[in-house]
């Protein structure tokens, strides 16, 4: 990946003054940072979630600022206590989900040949298989705790990951630097992780976040199937006992409104930060910005064309 | 037709790579359904009994590819066994009394929402920076980040339950008959409507995005801008011009989308209790009906492969570079 232009620094600081200049960004990152206080800190304030603490289905009064549940347990406490395990699970299979499709696509756009043969039809085939069915069939064999929805998600969300870093790996294997390393007799591992893996890191960043995002969805509709461990307390999980107490039938919004809306704001939070992040990873969008601001310093306002990175060979 | 017969190869393929999974998953793992019947019983079955079910299941004591092979004549004959939950039915005539409706639902979401965000793209790139270009993304991105489920829950609640706009469930009520009459369509479409538009609404945004952003491109490039400079009208330029080649990334994605989509649709027909696979699944895996829930994976598998074979015509008709077989 080519550093953008404009002003830039390394990695990192160009990233966060990227996130500073775009606002959409900025609010991701802000939801984010909520949403991680709560995770990390926000157990503390509350007791058992599971405590029996009123009447079940309560409206929200001020001891219960969401209600309770049809189990009489506080809705804002199971809240708070499973942030942190639907993030935890989210985030990890987010990133296990990259490596995975990075372990796969790495070596199939490297080696080309036969290996990518191979590679490309095993992640062709299970990108086409329909991920939720195959997550239920293989989820229902194993025991119901947060690790077989974990393992699950991985196997079915590896796939479209390992498609884009082989594409990305083909065509940094044609580049020059690449070539150099090779002429020089460097063995493939190393051109593998020191040349190839640090040039795509931005690449895996945004996919991390990606994941992610499909990680959260997903655990949530796996848990709201009931696949997961129902007797731990996490956003899928309370969702799943709405369904369950038949909430919507009785008219108990509280149960499922508050978890729904988390899992919408940390994906929306995410996506936002990963369009930040593409603002300075693709130099089509960073080239744009440039433009704009330069014809915005002559007072002129920006027209419809779009300025196009072209290869001159 | 090379293209064709090469990317139905692949379909078969992977057709096979399901079904293969559907053998070998129950005897990898820890526990077969047998016995997890059997412990379902509590001891109100006989040892006995439980071979008699390893053996309904196909868990035979014959090596493991005679077994194998037994199993694959069994699927291509549309043999997929004995359903738990709704003991003595066919899997396969359970799920096929169901499959029209999850048909119906995710068809019609499907296309409805490709359509009508991507007519919603081409418009957002063409008047670039207004008022639709600023808010709309924005909008339905955020309600794409809902799970679809979710969102069902949310106007099954609004709209059903407070409004009583909708009814709150099912297919089509009770004191309706079933028949080609137009009151029964009308009730069926009723009763469709939330569902349906819950998964348009949560798909939107994708397509829109990625109609847009291929869109600004297109109409970036010199033929668009000669096409212009020859005077043709806005809507020529737009739909004879741009569209056409626009659309390439979005029937792509349109194809990979299917097997995602769908799965959302199923977990929309839940909260509806929709006479869908969604619901059949729900069953499934509350009575651990390891047969249905296979046969269920099995056919939807089946489903989204032969509409990726429909999307490769389709790209076989927009992208005249596939046609030249000269790989």
């Amino acid at each position: 990946m080519k550093q953008p232009s404009g002003p830039s620094g390394s990695g990192l600081g160009s990233w966060a003054r990227a996130i500073h200049r775009d606002r959409k960004g900025l609010f991701g990152a802000c939801v984010l940072g909520a949403f991680a206080l709560v995770a990390i800190a926000g157990p503390w304030f509350f007791g058992d979630p599971s405590a029996l603490v009123g009447i079940p289905l309560q409206p929200p009064t001020w001891p219960h600022p969401l209600g309770t549940n049809g189990q009489g347990q506080d809705v804002l406490a199971q809240l708070v206590v499973g942030t942190r395990a639907s993030l935890l699970l989210g985030f990890a299979v987010g990133l296990a989900v990259v490596l995975l499709g990075a372990l796969v696509g790495v070596p199939a756009g490297y080696f080309g040949g036969r290996t990518d043969g191979v590679l490309s039809i095993f992640s062709n085939v299970f990108l086409v298989l329909p991920g939720l069915p195959l997550a239920i069939v293989i989820a229902a064999y194993l025991p119901a705790s947060p690790a077989t929805v974990a393992i699950v998600l991985v196997v079915t969300g590896w796939a479209w990951n390992a498609r884009v870093v082989r594409s990305q790996t083909l065509a940094l294997r044609r580049r020059d630097f690449v070539a150099a390393a090779v002429v020089a007799g460097e063995s493939d591992v190393r051109i593998l992780l020191v040349e190839i893996l640090p040039s795509m890191l931005s690449v895996l960043v945004a996919q991390v976040i990606g994941s992610t995002v499909y990680a959260i969805g997903a655990q949530v509709g796996l848990e709201f199937l009931g696949l997961g461990d129902v007797s731990r307390v996490s956003w899928g999980t309370m969702l799943y006992w709405a369904q369950n107490d038949s909430a919507l039938l009785t008219g108990a919004w509280w149960m499922f409104v508050p978890p729904g809306l988390c899992v919408a704001l940390v994906g929306f939070g995410l996506t936002l930060l990963n369009s930040a992040f593409d603002e300075i990873s693709n130099p089509r969008l960073a080239l744009e910005r440039v433009w704009r601001a330069h014809l915005a310093s002559r007072g002129r306002a920006p027209e419809r064309s779009t300025p196009v990175v072209r290869n001159h060979a | 037709m090379r293209y064709l017969l090469k990317r139905l190869g692949f379909y078969v393929l992977a057709a096979f790579a399901a079904v293969t999974l559907n053998f070998f998953l129950p005897r990898l793992m820890p526990g077969d359904p047998a016995t997890a019947l059997f412990a379902r019983f509590k001891g109100r079955l006989s040892p006995e009994s439980l071979d008699a079910l390893r053996a309904a299941f196909g868990l035979t004591n014959a090596p493991l590819w005679k077994q194998y092979l037994t199993y694959l004549s069994h699927v291509l004959h549309g043999d997929l066994g004995t359903s738990i939950a709704y003991f003595p039915s066919a899997v396969s005539q359970v799920i096929g009394s169901a499959l029209g409706w999850t048909l119906f639902v995710a068809g019609t979401a499907v296309i409805l929402s490709f359509a009508i965000g991507t007519l919603l793209g081409m418009a957002a790139a063409w008047w670039r920076r207004g008022a639709l270009d600023t808010w709309l993304p924005s909008t339905l991105v955020f309600f794409g980040s809902f799970p679809y489920f979710w969102l069902a829950m949310a106007a099954l609640y609004v709209l059903g339950f407070s409004f009583r706009w909708f009814p709150l469930g099912h297919a089509y009520s009770d004191d309706t008959t079933p028949g080609w009459t137009a009151a029964f369509a009308l009730d069926v479409l009723r009763h469709a409507a939330l569902p349906i538009a819950t998964v348009v609404l949560a798909t939107l945004g994708g397509w829109l995005l990625t109609m847009r952003n291929t869109m600004i491109s297109v109409l970036g490039s010199d033929y668009v801008n000669l096409a212009r400079a020859k005077g043709l009208s806005p809507a020529r330029v737009v739909l004879r011009y741009a569209a056409r080649n626009a659309l390439l990334p979005s029937v792509t994605g349109f194809g990979m989308a299917l097997g995602f989509v769908l799965g959302g649709s199923l977990l929309t027909e839940i909260v509806f209790s929709y006479p869908g696979q969604g619901y059949l699944l729900v069953q499934a895996v509350r009575n651990q009906d390891y047969p249905l829930m296979q046969g269920i994976f099995l056919v939807i598998t089946l489903a989204v492969l032969g509409a990726n074979w429909l999307v490769d015509v389709a790209i076989l008709w927009l992208d005249p570079r596939t046609r030249d077989s000269s790989e």
